[in-house]
């Protein structure tokens, strides 16, 4: 019997193709967060990616134009909750800055101590948890241990684990507590030295490093014109860091370096991050050098911070000011800043309005993630579907931040 | 260093800007809505200006004034290290009412010299209700697509719900209580979006009796 397709032309027998869709997530391990992709599949690279966010959404800017001034940080430490302080800070910095006021020495080393803490446990749990997702379990559960002496000490320090709400317009809850220098300095070798050993389990690793090296890979102009900040915009050679260009607080006195990478690929977003946590950890040695003993934590403005509990329970003038602080708010002088820090992320900006009342008129929040996210399907396009969950990962959305 | 900019931008468009304002080391310039593109592309292209890193872009409502939105656009130069805010004023879209040019209600986009505007400005659309023209995709951002409104603004009550699903009826079993509803929780703060300062308008307040009531509980 003789074959009956002899003279069929080859490109007649290729099946027509389409691109597939594909949904990922919602609610999706990879994930970390609640956020939704379309995902336009040829074969399994990705070809296209509609980014849905909004899922963790709660309307944060519509409720600080309700409360006071002051009610506004337990809602920025739910923004970026792996490094409350961070925001915490950044919003009392805008708030500062809108009444012209600057806070005592002391507490402007105390804010950068804790802020970097905050950040080194941010890193901590980018990189954590993105090793993990691609299987080194190992490597996570001992950077979880070293985020839980961090905690520890904020905890010691704060009275909360996670949501502290402490630094405060003009100062902070409470002045630091006598042990603070010995324990940052204990966290910080007990830290370094997990560090360390977790660093020779993953950078040695070949699947590890196949995963991340060339993938996801943004160029520095592209990475500009997103507006890109933070560790993800350093990641392509851009050495902006605003904690270096425009020093707040105590970081001008401060000997740090930025690092930066070359490729703007996952291993150098994972690499930055983890340079800048032994950075954090030499900034938090030096504060503790530097950080006076004593002297006042809260500036002298009887209008914008609350008295002492001795002074509400025991002076007539005590009472009255604390009622006027708790019930109609800091008056903030009318007009219009925009502040912006270092966050975990990059760049942490708030655009606040006053009417010159006690309750904000506009509270706008520069989310740092949103900006990388956006990013995303420029970096994943043309890559497998597996390569998602490492990319995401370096993206470090957080869901509080990037929903608002 | 960021007054050079603002001197840039006024010796080049000259009776287009409406006013700069400097305030605690933040420079801003208003323009008109007519020049608002022209001016973000000069601050990107100028050599003095090189406004090449876009930081963000989002609104204020001012219900009071006759121009009710203004739109803010942050930027800054990473070259030079300054910053500056381009500001613009527009007039809320009536529906069905025939477009003014005297009373400007949308600009074009800037996701055409900053890519990270797109999100951005769909974030504006989403939260203020302001167009924008030539926007490759403006879909609401945070919000779902069936919500009604525009929450931002300040005649959006903070107490309104919208449930996508209806709330569970029925026997309350589990001792669970319902989510709050509209004139539960939160008795605290500003219910009343009228600004407490009369000199923020800059037009009279109107008529009283069109004012809405101070109770926060105005319709969308």
């Amino acid at each position: 019997m003789e074959p009956n397709d002899y003279d069929i032309d080859e490109a007649d027998l290729e099946l027509p193709t389409e691109p597939m869709r594909l949904n990922m997530g919602p609610s999706h391990p990879a994930m970390h967060g609640t956020i939704r992709m379309i995902l336009e599949l040829d074969g399994e690279s990705v070809e296209k990616v509609d980014v849905q966010m909004g899922y963790l959404h709660r309307g944060f800017e519509k409720m600080c134009e309700r409360g006071t001034w002051a009610q506004v940080f337990p809602y920025t430490d739910r923004l970026n909750y792996v490094s409350p302080i961070l925001n915490n800070v950044g919003y009392a910095l805008a708030v500062e800055k809108l009444c012209g006021i600057t806070v005592p020495e002391r507490c402007q080393y105390y804010r950068v101590l804790l802020g970097e803490l905050s950040r080194a446990a941010d890193h901590l749990t980018c990189n954590g948890a993105m090793a993990m997702e691609l299987g080194a379990f190992t490597p996570f559960l001992w950077m979880m241990k070293a985020r839980e002496h961090i905690w520890d000490l904020l905890e010691e320090e704060t009275g909360a684990r996670l949501t502290h709400s402490f630094f405060r317009i003009g100062g902070a809850a409470k002045p630091p507590t006598p042990n603070v220098k010995a324990r940052a300095l204990e966290v910080c070798d007990a830290v370094e030295a997990i560090c360390r050993e977790s660093e020779k389990l993953l950078l040695t690793n070949r699947i590890f490093l196949d995963r991340l090296q060339g993938i996801g890979t943004v160029s520095a102009a592209e990475a500009v014109q997103f507006g890109w900040t933070g560790p993800a915009l350093r990641s392509t050679g851009i050495a902006y860091d605003v904690r270096k260009a425009h020093p707040y607080l105590v970081y001008d006195r401060m000997d740090f370096e930025v690092p930066v990478g070359h490729d703007g690929d996952n291993y150098d977003r994972y690499m930055v991050r983890w340079a800048e946590l032994y950075q954090s950890l030499r900034i938090v040695r030096q504060c503790v050098e530097q950080m006076p003993d004593d002297g006042p934590v809260n500036v002298d403005a009887p209008e914008l911070v609350l008295p002492p509990k001795e002074q509400v329970y025991g002076t007539i003038e005590g009472t009255i000011q604390h009622f006027k602080l708790v019930m109609e708010g800091p008056k903030v002088p009318k007009g219009e800043v925009y502040s912006f820090t270092e966050a975990g992320n990059g760049e942490l900006g708030f655009f606040i309005v006053s009417d010159g009342t006690g309750t904000p008129y506009r509270v706008r929040v520069r989310p740092p993630s949103v900006f990388v996210l956006q990013g995303f399907p420029r970096m994943i396009r043309g890559h497998m579907i597996a390569d998602i969950v490492p990319t995401f990962g370096s993206v470090n959305m957080i869901g509080g931040e990037c929903d608002r | 260093m960021s007054a050079v900019v603002v001197e840039r931008v006024k010796a080049q468009f000259g009776s287009k800007v409406v006013e700069t304002t400097s305030f605690r080391g933040d420079e801003s310039i208003v323009v008109e809505p007519a020049a608002y593109y022209q001016v973000a592309k000069f601050l990107r292209d100028d050599p003095a200006c090189d406004m090449s890193m876009f930081i963000d872009i989002t609104a204020v409502d001012y219900p009071s004034r006759d121009a009710r939105f203004e739109l803010v656009l942050n930027l800054y130069s990473l070259h030079k290290a300054h910053r500056v805010r381009l500001k613009t004023r527009l007039f809320e879209a009536e529906q069905g009412e025939v477009a003014d040019a005297t009373r400007p209600t949308t600009v074009p986009t800037v996701s055409t010299l900053w890519a990270g505007a797109n999100w951005f400005e769909r974030e504006v659309w989403d939260m203020f209700g302001l167009k924008f023209e030539g926007h490759p995709d403006l879909r609401r951002l945070l919000l779902y697509e069936e919500f009604e409104g525009h929450p931002l603004r300040k005649d959006y009550s903070a107490d309104k719900t919208q449930p996508l699903m209806p709330y569970r009826s029925g026997p309350d079993v589990l001792g669970k209580q319902r989510p709050f509803l509209g004139d539960e929780g939160m008795p605290f703060g500003r219910k009343d979006w009228a600004p407490r300062d009369a000199s923020w308008s800059d037009d009279s307040l109107g008529d009283p009796e069109d004012a809405p009531p101070p109770d926060g509980t105005a319709p969308v």
